[in-house]
């Protein structure tokens, strides 16, 4: 059973009793307390093959009665598993879910299904282990271990059938044919490139423009319905979009990328920084998270501050939205507002700079906006 | 008698006798317990004549005589919010939950039993709102019945107002420093209008202007919907998102994982 260990290295093959006596010093070995100087636990070059270890019956094997049981418990597995397909069918047609619109009945069936299903898979799968476990010989059975590479015989013979092939084909005779198909081999991918041009060309800007721009109204999200300052009292938030977002050919992107938080605070209390694009207290900020780009949007009124629930950023209104705790490294960008002539809340501007979490062109496109500007 | 009798020494004998006991004790406490008065009678001076003693008797330590909150005194500095142009809606909410008067200060006032009747609870209410300046008043009836509002529109309108803060299926979570906003389940559709219009301590305020009463009973049909429908998928696990099932199933999930393999893995006994 050993022959494969055998093969490669016959020489330092020895007894490991040989090897413990000789105090090999070999590297990382650890001195025994006894003996520092001379005894070091030496490490055998080879370990002894311990074998296996001695057979021991099962109680199924000896007890008659016990084996009897054992089939019982597999027979009464394997039913389980009966029961529970039974159980997903009658369930399947006692509560039907076309048209159900009451929960406690989808609850129902869901649980009839779940349950069905789960007992159908799993008494058979634990018969077929128990039923092994117990019943099914169990003496141990040794497969010996066969070296991959073959003899010398095979392996002319695998050199035989391919140069034969390659002899019958006939490619070294007629380089015409080995040179096309050369050729066709490396032009093959070539459309695989022209297809994939189809994914460009880099949309530039898109992560940093939103439908924010000089006198876009606001609305109110998700009702659409014009702002008016004095409706807005001190405390108050209301979640804003710009008007006609619902237009826009991709209504869910835009939305990521525009959705503001306009909150009401003392008018003394603004950001001197934040005042020239407030009115009367009240100021716009970007709710997408610079962190992530999740929505900040747990506005505390006592503390004024902004938490973003997915990583605890958190952003000061009155310090014009800077980041006070968190991983976030940008404060939240400021939406300049003004009141229009019919009274109602109106953008003067986009934002100064790329909304939401960095991404690779966020520098260039901070700079061109701040050109344009 | 004598055939119940023959099984008094039944082994369920205990179990009957100790359910039929704590039926008996609970229905004579339900028979008992004083209800909470139905709708404010008292109307005009002799509430609001009841809600100014109630008001220096039980808040005015905090918020002063006139109302206007924090002041100094031989101990110090008092905490108390001015209660200028609060409103009655505020009142009702912050007496009506139990929150005022409060039980002791901290991040965040807890909710608790109420300590005064509807009646008691609404003459506060007229005082502090005759008194102290206008404010939000207590929301008309006709916004406040689940039967009213369209669930769709409500939880539209609840995903993009409130879920941030109070979860996806309103129980709640946690804000900073120990805040944190209060499950939804169980409170009175006028409370939740309350809270809406007056934006009790971290809550921001949603005026009518800007949430009409008609959303905000939308909102408190969505609600209703919320709690009086069973979770389609089974255990809810407290709706509480992917932290609270995350941690069921690497509890659970896993724990039967590992010991089907030792089981598959065991040698037969």
């Amino acid at each position: 059973m050993s022959d494969v260990h055998d093969n490669d290295n016959d020489d330092t093959a020895r007894p490991v009793s040989t090897v413990r006596d000789s105090g090999t010093d070999a590297p990382g070995t650890t001195r025994t307390g006894t003996d520092l100087q001379t005894r070091r636990a030496p490490v055998p070059d080879r370990f002894e093959d311990p074998g296996l270890p001695p057979h021991r019956p099962r109680m199924a094997d000896t007890d008659v009665a016990a084996a009897k049981r054992a089939e019982r418990q597999v027979a009464f597995l394997f039913f389980l598993s009966i029961v529970g397909t039974v159980l997903t069918i009658v369930g399947y047609f006692a509560v039907p879910l076309r048209d159900e619109t009451d929960a406690g009945r989808v609850l129902l069936s869901n649980i009839l299904l779940g349950t069905g299903i789960f007992l159908t898979l799993f008494g058979i799968g634990t018969g077929a282990v128990h039923w092994a476990k117990t019943l099914m010989p169990d003496h141990e059975e040794i497969d010996e271990r066969h070296q991959i590479e073959g003899g010398p015989q095979e392996q002319a013979e695998a050199v035989g059938i391919l140069s034969n092939g390659i002899e019958d084909s006939g490619i070294g005779r007629r380089p015409l044919i080995r040179n096309t198909l050369v050729g066709a081999l490396a032009l093959a991918p070539l459309p695989a490139v022209v297809l994939l041009k189809d994914t460009g060309p880099n949309p530039e800007g898109v992560l940093a423009e939103t439908l924010w721009q000089a006198d876009t109204r606001l609305v109110t999200d998700p009702t659409g319905t014009l702002i008016r300052a004095e409706e807005i009292p001190i405390g108050g938030v209301v979640h804003v979009q710009p008007e006609g977002i619902e237009e826009s050919s991709h209504f869910l992107d835009e939305k990521a990328k525009a959705a503001v938080l306009l909150i009401r605070l003392e008018p003394d209390e603004v950001a001197p920084e934040a005042l020239a694009g407030s009115f009367a207290g009240i100021v716009a900020y970007s709710k997408i998270c610079t962190h992530m780009g999740c929505p900040v949007a747990l506005y505390e009124q006592t503390t004024h501050h902004l938490l973003c629930p997915c990583h605890q950023s958190t952003f000061d209104v009155l310090q014009n939205c800077k980041v006070i705790f968190g991983p976030s490294d940008r404060p939240l960008p400021q939406l300049p507002i003004d009141v229009d002539g019919d009274g109602y809340l109106v953008a003067t501007d986009g934002f100064a700079e790329p909304v939401g979490p960095s991404y690779w062109e966020r520098e260039q496109d901070l700079r061109r906006m701040t050109e344009e500007s | 008698m004598n055939a119940v009798l023959r099984h008094r020494r039944h082994p369920l004998a205990l179990v009957v006798l100790l359910l039929g006991g704590l039926l008996v004790a609970g229905m004579a406490y339900a028979a008992v317990v004083p209800t909470r008065a139905q709708a404010s009678e008292a109307t005009g001076e002799d509430q609001i004549a009841l809600g100014e003693q109630l008001f220096l008797a039980n808040c005015s330590t905090c918020h002063g005589t006139d109302g206007a909150g924090g002041y100094e005194n031989a101990n110090g500095r008092v905490a108390g919010p001015s209660l200028i142009g609060v409103g009655a809606a505020s009142v009702d909410f912050q007496v009506g939950t139990g929150r005022m008067p409060a039980q002791a200060s901290g991040p965040q006032i807890q909710k608790r039993d109420p300590q005064f009747s509807l009646e008691e609870t609404r003459a506060m209410a007229a005082y502090v709102a005759t008194e102290f300046g206008p404010g939000p008043g207590i929301p008309d009836e006709e916004y406040l019945d689940p039967a009213n509002g369209d669930v769709a529109e409500g939880n539209e309108l609840f995903r993009v107002n409130c879920a941030m803060c109070h979860n996806f299926a309103g129980s709640g979570g946690a804000l900073t420093r120990g805040k944190y906003a209060p499950s939804l389940m169980g409170v009175e559709p006028v409370h939740v209008y309350e809270a809406m219009v007056t934006g009790p301590q971290s809550m921001p305020v949603f005026s009518d202007d800007t949430l009409t009463p008609q959303q905000k009973n939308d909102i408190i049909t969505f609600l209703d919907y919320v709690e009086n429908t069973p979770s389609a998928g089974g255990l809810s696990l407290g709706s509480l998102g992917p932290v609270g099932d995350g941690l069921f199933i690497w509890v659970v999930g896993i724990t039967g994982l590992i010991a089907c393999a030792v089981w598959l893995g065991a040698k037969s006994s």
